[in-house]
C-alpha cells in the first residue's frame, strides 16, 4: 500500500491538487481531501468499467480487436463529409492537441462541452471582456464573494472551502465561526417551530413557507458571502445574504444593480421579485467592497437573456470598477473545460464550435455548434470523447446524433456508448493516465497517473493518435489510386 | 397544469454519474422531479409518486419528490440527465444553448412507471 500525494482531482473545474490517493495491488483503496464527487470518481471508476472495444453488428454491440476497432473509426471519419467531433472536456490538453489535428484533416467541425454549459458566457466575454484574475487571489483578499445562480455546494463542493468563504486567506479571515453560530441558530428555531406546530395545530411539522430575510452584516472590511438563485439552495444556507429572484428575472436585476451603482433611482418598487430596498443596500455593500469578486454559473447562462445575462454581469463588474476592484469569473463545470477553449484557442483562435470544412477555422456558434449542427441534420458523422451528449443533449440534437454513425472514445459505458457504434474503452484521464488540465482561473495543473490502466487499455491520446494515422493512410491510398 | 422547469446539477446526481450512468442509483437520482408541496397537494402528487412531465417535444414519467428547498409554488427542479433531455427543446436562438432553465411544462400525476435508461434510449431513439 502507498500514498500518492498531490494527485490533481478530475472532476469539476476546481481541480482541486491537494488530494491524496492510497494505492493498493494497483487499485485505489481510498482517497483523502477529495469532496464526495471526487471521492466517488476515484473510488468508483472501475465499477460497470467496459474494458472492450465494441462495434454494432445487425444491430448489436459486439466485442472486436482495438485494430478492427480503430480501423472502422477512421473508414467513418475518412469518408464522412462533414463529421462531428465533440466533447473534449474531461480530457487532457494534449488530447484535444491530437483532436483538433484530426478535425482539421478531416474537414469537419470540432467542439467542446462548453457548448452546453458556458458558451454565452464567452460569446459575451468576447463582447465586453472579463475582468478576472487566479483563485489564490480571491482566497487572500476578497472581501465580498457573490454567487450568482450558481450552486458549488453541489456543483463545486470545494469551492468555497479552498478559494472563497470558508477559506483563510492571508488578508482575509474565513466566516466558519459566523457561519456556525447561524446554523446553530437555526436549528433552534426550526425545534422551535415544529414544538410550536405540534401542540397548535395537532402535529402539522412544516416550516413557513417562506419568511422575510433579515440582513445581519459584518463589520465593513470582514468577509461576506451573498448568493443569488431562483431557489434556496444549500450554498444560499452558508451565506450571509440570500437574495432570490424570479426564474428569468436575472438581466433585470443585474441592469437595475448598474443603474443603483450610478446613483440612478428606480421607478418601481420591486424588479424580478426583489424589493428596490434590498437592491440598493446590495448596490452600497458592492461599491463598499474593498475586493469583489462575482462568480457566476449556468443559471445565468442556460436561462431566458443567456449571453446578454452574462454581458450585463460583466458591466456590472466594469461599473463597479469605477469605484473600487471587482472581478468576475465563470463556475466551469468539467475539469478541463477551461483547457479545451485554451488548447482550441491556440490552435485555431476560437475557444468552441470550429468548422474545418472550408479548410481553415470558422467560427459562429448559433450555426458552427454541435446542438444547432446536430438539431439541422448536417452531421452525417460524429466522434464523442469523454463526454456523455445523448444524457446532456436535446432530443432532437441526440435524435440525429444516433442516426448517423457514431464513435464513442470513453472509459465508462455512458447512454453514448451504448447507442455508438463503434465503442473504445480508454484509460480514465488523471487516474489512470498523465496530462494536463486548466482550473476555471486558466491556471494550468498537471494530472496525475495514481494507477496502471486495465491491459490492454490505450490512453486518449494514443487512441486519437492511431485513428489519425490510420485516416491519413485512407485518404492517401484514395488520392494515389 | 404549467409549471415553470428549473433543470440543473445535485450532488447525487453528480456523485452516481461517476459510478455508472445505467445504474439504478443513477436512476434514481435523475428520473426525478423536486416539487414544492403546495403544488403536490394542489395537484394531488404524493411524495414518492409518479408524474408525467410534458412540454411541446414529449412527455416523460419521473418520480415526484417533495422538496423543502423549492419554497416558492410553480417551480419544479429535475437534475441534468437523458429523462429531462427527453423533453427540452432543441432551439438556440443563434447562440448554441438552448434553453435548459426556466421553460413551462405539464405536469399531472400518474400510474405509469418511469422508463429504465436502456427503456428509455430504446422508446426514444431506437437503439439500445
Amino acid at each position: 500500500m502507498h500514498l500518492v500525494s498531490g494527485v490533481t482531482c478530475p472532476f469539476c473545474g476546481c481541480c482541486c491538487d491537494d488530494v491524496e490517493v492510497i494505492v493498493e495491488d494497483n487499485k485505489v483503496f481510498d482517497v483523502r481531501n477529495a469532496c464526495a464527487l471526487g471521492a466517488s470518481k476515484f473510488m468508483g471508476y472501475n465499477r460497470h468499467r467496459n474494458t472492450k472495444p465494441l462495434i454494432r453488428k445487425n444491430g448489436e454491440l459486439v466485442e472486436a480487436s482495438l485494430e478492427e476497432a480503430i480501423e472502422r473509426c477512421a473508414e467513418i471519419l475518412a469518408n464522412a463529409q462533414y463529421p462531428l467531433l465533440y466533447g473534449w472536456s474531461n480530457t487532457s490538453c494534449e488530447a484535444i492537441r491530437v483532436g483538433l489535428e484530426m478535425a482539421e484533416e478531416v474537414g469537419g467541425v470540432i467542439d467542446n462541452t462548453t457548448t452546453a454549459c458556458h458558451g454565452p458566457s464567452i460569446l459575451a466575454i468576447q463582447d465586453v471582456g472579463i475582468p478576472g484574475c487566479t483563485l489564490g487571489q480571491i482566497r487572500h483578499r476578497a472581501d465580498l464573494i457573490i454567487y450568482w445562480g450558481c450552486n458549488p455546494w453541489s456543483a463545486h463542493p470545494r469551492h468555497i472551502e479552498r478559494y472563497t468563504a470558508l477559506s483563510e486567506g492571508r488578508f482575509q479571515r474565513a466566516i466558519w465561526k459566523r457561519y456556525l453560530s447561524r446554523l446553530i441558530l437555526e436549528s433552534a428555531r426550526k425545534k422551535r417551530y415544529r414544538a410550536a406546530s405540534l401542540i397548535f395545530k395537532g402535529g402539522a411539522a412544516t416550516l413557513p413557507a417562506e419568511r422575510e430575510e433579515k440582513w445581519i452584516l459584518p463589520p465593513p472590511g470582514e468577509r461576506k458571502m451573498v448568493v443569488i438563485d431562483v431557489q434556496r439552495t444549500r450554498t444560499a444556507d452558508l451565506a450571509d445574504i440570500f437574495i432570490k429572484v424570479k426564474p428569468g428575472g436575472d438581466y433585470d436585476v443585474l441592469q437595475a444593480l448598474r443603474a443603483l451603482i450610478r446613483d440612478e433611482e428606480l421607478d418601481v418598487d420591486e424588479v424580478a421579485g426583489i424589493p428596490v430596498e434590498k437592491l440598493e443596500e446590495l448596490a452600497d455593500l458592492m461599491v463598499n467592497a474593498r475586493f469583489g469578486v462575482l462568480f457566476f454559473g449556468l443559471g445565468l447562462t442556460m436561462s431566458v437573456g443567456k449571453l446578454r445575462n452574462v454581458e450585463a454581469a460583466i458591466k456590472l463588474t466594469r461599473d463597479l470598477n469605477m469605484y473600487t476592484k471587482f472581478l468576475i469569473m465563470p463556475m466551469r463545470g468539467h475539469f478541463n473545460v477551461t483547457g479545451a477553449n485554451v488548447v482550441f484557442t491556440w490552435q485555431t483562435g476560437y475557444p468552441y464550435a470550429v468548422d474545418f470544412s472550408h479548410g481553415y477555422p470558422r467560427y459562429n456558434p448559433g450555426e458552427t455548434s454541435a446542438i444547432d449542427i446536430l438539431s439541422r441534420g448536417d452531421a452525417d458523422a460524429a466522434l464523442v470523447i469523454a463526454s456523455d451528449p445523448v444524457s446532456s443533449f436535446p432530443r432532437r440534437a441526440v435524435e440525429n446524433l444516433v442516426n448517423n454513425p457514431l464513435i464513442v472514445i470513453d472509459p465508462s459505458l455512458s447512454p453514448t456508448a451504448l447507442m455508438a457504434d463503434v465503442v473504445i474503452p480508454s484509460a480514465f484521464v488523471g487516474i489512470e493516465a498523465e496530462g494536463t488540465t486548466y482550473r476555471m482561473d486558466h491556471v494550468p495543473l498537471p494530472l496525475k497517473k495514481v494507477v496502471d490502466p486495465p491491459q490492454g487499455i490505450l490512453t486518449d491520446e494514443e487512441i486519437l493518435q492511431r485513428i489519425l494515422r490510420k485516416i491519413r493512410e485512407i485518404k492517401n491510398k484514395s488520392s494515389s489510386s | 397544469m404549467e409549471l415553470t422547469l428549473i433543470t440543473g446539477r445535485t450532488m447525487e446526481q453528480g456523485c452516481t454519474k461517476e459510478h455508472a450512468k445505467i445504474s439504478d442509483e443513477y436512476m434514481m437520482s435523475v428520473a426525478i422531479c423536486e416539487m414544492n408541496a403546495e403544488d403536490m397537494k394542489r395537484l394531488g402528487i404524493r411524495d414518492g409518486g409518479n408524474v408525467k412531465i410534458s412540454t411541446e417535444v414529449g412527455s416523460i414519467v419521473v418520480k415526484a419528490v417533495k422538496s423543502r428547498r423549492i419554497r416558492t409554488p410553480g417551480i419544479v427542479f429535475i437534475p441534468f440527465g437523458p429523462w429531462v433531455n427527453a423533453i427540452l427543446p432543441s432551439d438556440t436562438e443563434g447562440t448554441g444553448m438552448p434553453l435548459l432553465k426556466g421553460f413551462k411544462v405539464k405536469v399531472e400525476p400518474t400510474d405509469d412507471l418511469a422508463l429504465t435508461i436502456k427503456d428509455l434510449l430504446l422508446k426514444i431513439y431506437g437503439k439500445k
